[in-house]
């Protein structure tokens, strides 16, 4: 049928896409390159003090080429455009006519290459279009595919930065205190105009935009922490500060009613306290699975997080609920708002109706040794916090097995577990030997939550310490 | 008919594919497999009866929350493509059975898998596959890595799975299951082996 093919096409075409988008490039030079039939990236390589790009590659995927190598000539029809170039000479022939690039064309392992700083004037001979190269950031533009940037700031409080782009855009997004930016790595985004935008605004200050091999970059600058999301199918970025967490509620004011636990582990009052954000996982329009026909997942999760709030506290835990209430937010909210509070742990509490007792997930992501400066890839924040998320799973196991709560440990592909940079763990509680209504049963999740509770004092001096 | 705007989408795309192809230097392998690809996307009836392959299936079990191997026959297939939806086909048979250790739903299906990169496989499932699947991390996560450890276990040089639905990127399987990254298989194995 032909839009089954077809389906199974775009299918192929989307997964090639991703697949091969994340192909590594990290370091080396290279040029990207815009037409409205094609968009790719391809390598540059250093030559003679020149940059040089293969030039079959770089034609190939707008037009019908082929090529012939006779000794030190290099031959090559461009749909009806021929040319002629020898390898170690400036001098080329172009449809019939005579071309001069400004460093010579080679030849290696029979693949021709060109000068970057010719292409301005060479393509133009073999593309029916007008080409634009900005050679210092090596990005080409081949055709009228540039993407314009609008800027609307809402300076209501708290203010909110729409970025409102011609076509619909897929850039990289990190964040560190103050900044959030956005990486255009195959989008053919252009200059606003200047380079630097200010506001009029308190919080969200100025945007910046530069290029650079290949890549195109936003960055918003804010006196509070930012995060982003995107709307209208991708066409556009709404920047906002981070909505403040739910006021901590630090326990342990008097003293007399900590726990002995807390007082070991505190010291004395002037210790800072260790900050767990707790997270009822989904909520609002979001109701989480159907544990029966009429019990939904957010409002057993929302319990929990209740009292383990209450078994956290009176460790002598600060302890922020990420909502205390039925209402709903993104998983990137949920991550940005532990990050911004520099959490010591993060907990997500999910329930399910099958299984018995819990089970404790940590992120399924491979650890990786050490952190690469300020900037994190937002899927794999987790990582460099991994193996103490697992010291802590460990405990929570432990803990458990104590009370001879059912339990078992594993990994789960878990957002936003993921995209949180402290120890984290989420707990999903099933049904015990009353089934189904244990879900509920202030009991029974009280004895998992002071089992995960006691496992979180056990492991404090592992977690960080709130500044 | 197909519309003209999917025609031209599906062309913008394939000359996309085939511009990544030139920077991995493999264009025209990758080419010439695309245009398998697309032959092999066309039904093929599976031979009724014939030589058989002995293949390792990892199939869950939810109340141990683990995978457990398991050997089976499938039939000796024509390519790579069909031989990986057949074994994935033979797995979700597995699970559609009565009392099934790791129920699926019975209308859940495997509609392609795409072998489209040295390294990387696309299994593309049915709505209903992921529509009636359980929600809950245990459950979903392990029809996660059955899939993942199953295919990367029998066709050799997997190492990393996207999983799709109806040809698209969904974000979870059933609510929990991040299916927007793709999985590696080395990671999905090890912490398997916890
Ligand atoms: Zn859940």
């Amino acid at each position: 049928m032909p839009s089954t093919t077809t389906n199974k096409l775009l299918a192929i075409l989307l997964a090639s896409v991703t697949l091969l988008s994340a192909a590594p490039s990290a370091d080396e030079k290279h040029i990207s390159v815009y037409s409205p039939v094609a968009i790719y990236t391809l390598p540059v390589l250093d030559r003679g003090g020149h940059e040089y790009v293969g030039l079959l590659e770089l034609l190939e995927p707008l037009g019908r080429v082929s090529t012939a190598t006779d000794g030190r000539r290099w031959k090559l029809r461009y749909n009806a455009v021929d040319a002629e170039f020898v390898a170690g000479k400036t001098r080329a022939r172009i449809r019939g006519h005579n071309f001069d690039f400004m460093a010579p064309f080679l030849i290696e392992n029979s693949r021709g290459l060109v000068p970057l700083s010719s292409l301005s004037a060479f393509l133009p001979r073999f593309l029916g279009a007008p080409v634009n190269f900005r050679e210092s950031a090596r990005r080409l533009f081949v055709g009228d595919v540039g993407i314009q940037i609008g800027f609307q700031l809402d300076a209501s409080n708290p203010p909110r930065l729409a970025l409102n782009f011609s076509a619909p855009v897929n850039p990289t997004i990190s964040t560190e205190p103050g900044k959030l930016r956005m990486v255009f790595k195959r989008d053919p985004v252009v200059s606003p105009g200047s380079q630097s935008i200010s506001f009029d605004n308190k919080v969200i200050t100025h945007a910046s935009y530069s290029e650079n091999n290949g890549d195109a970059e936003l960055e918003v600058a804010a006196n509070e922490p930012l995060m982003a999301s995107f709307s209208n199918n991708r066409r556009t970025i709404v920047v906002s500060a981070v909505p403040p967490v739910a006021t901590p509620s630090v326990a342990g004011q008097n003293p007399a009613q900590a726990t002995p636990a807390a007082n070991v582990a505190s010291g004395n009052n002037n210790v800072h306290r260790v900050l767990a954000v707790v997270d009822p996982a989904h909520g609002g329009e979001e109701r989480g699975a159907a544990l029966t026909d009429k019990l939904a997942e957010k409002d057993v999760t929302l319990g929990f997080a209740r009292l383990l709030r209450h078994e956290l506290e009176t460790r002598g835990f600060a302890v922020a609920l990420l909502r205390d209430g039925d209402t709903s937010s993104t998983l990137d909210q949920r991550a940005a708002a532990a990050n911004v509070a520099r959490a010591g742990i993060y907990i997500s509490l999910h329930a399910v109706s099958q299984g018995s007792g819990a089970c404790v997930y940590t992120a399924l992501l491979p650890v990786e040794g050490t952190s690469k400066g300020a900037f994190h890839a937002w899927n794999a924040a987790q990582s460099p916090a991994l193996p103490v998320s697992r010291i802590v799973s460990a405990a929570i196991v432990a803990e458990m097995q104590k009370r001879e709560f059912p339990v078992q440990a594993s990994s789960a592909s878990l957002r936003p577990l993921n995209n949180v940079f402290m120890p984290a763990v989420a707990v999903e509680l099933a049904p015990g030997a009353d089934g189904i209504a244990d879900l509920t049963s202030a009991n029974y999740q009280q004895r998992a939550a002071s089992a995960i509770a006691d496992a979180v004092v056990s492991v404090r001096d592992r977690l960080g310490v709130q500044p | 008919m197909i519309p003209r705007y999917l025609l031209i989408g599906v062309a913008a795309l394939l000359v996309l594919v085939v511009a990544m192809g030139i920077y991995a230097r493999h264009m025209r392998r990758q080419a010439g497999e695309l245009e398998s690809l697309a032959a092999n996307a066309l039904p093929v009836a599976p031979p009724a009866s014939g030589p058989t392959e002995t293949v390792t299936l990892y199939v869950a079990d939810d109340a141990a929350g683990m995978l457990r191997a398991r050997s089976a026959q499938i039939p000796l297939p024509g390519g790579r493509q069909q031989r990986a939806e057949e074994l994935l086909r033979t797995l979700l048979r597995i699970y559609q059975q009565p009392g099934a250790a790791h129920p699926l739903a019975p209308a859940a299906d495997i509609r392609s898998i795409y072998l489209v990169d040295p390294g990387a496989a696309v299994i593309d499932l049915n709505a209903a596959f992921a529509d009636q699947h359980r929600s809950g991390i245990l459950s979903e996560q392990l029809t996660v890595n059955s899939l993942v450890e199953t295919l990367a276990a029998n066709v050799p040089g997997i190492q990393r799975v996207n999983i799709l639905v109806e040809g698209k990127t969904r974000d979870t399987l059933a609510g929990h299951a991040d299916l927007t990254e793709s999985f590696d298989v080395v990671t999905v194995v090890q912490a398997g082996n916890q």
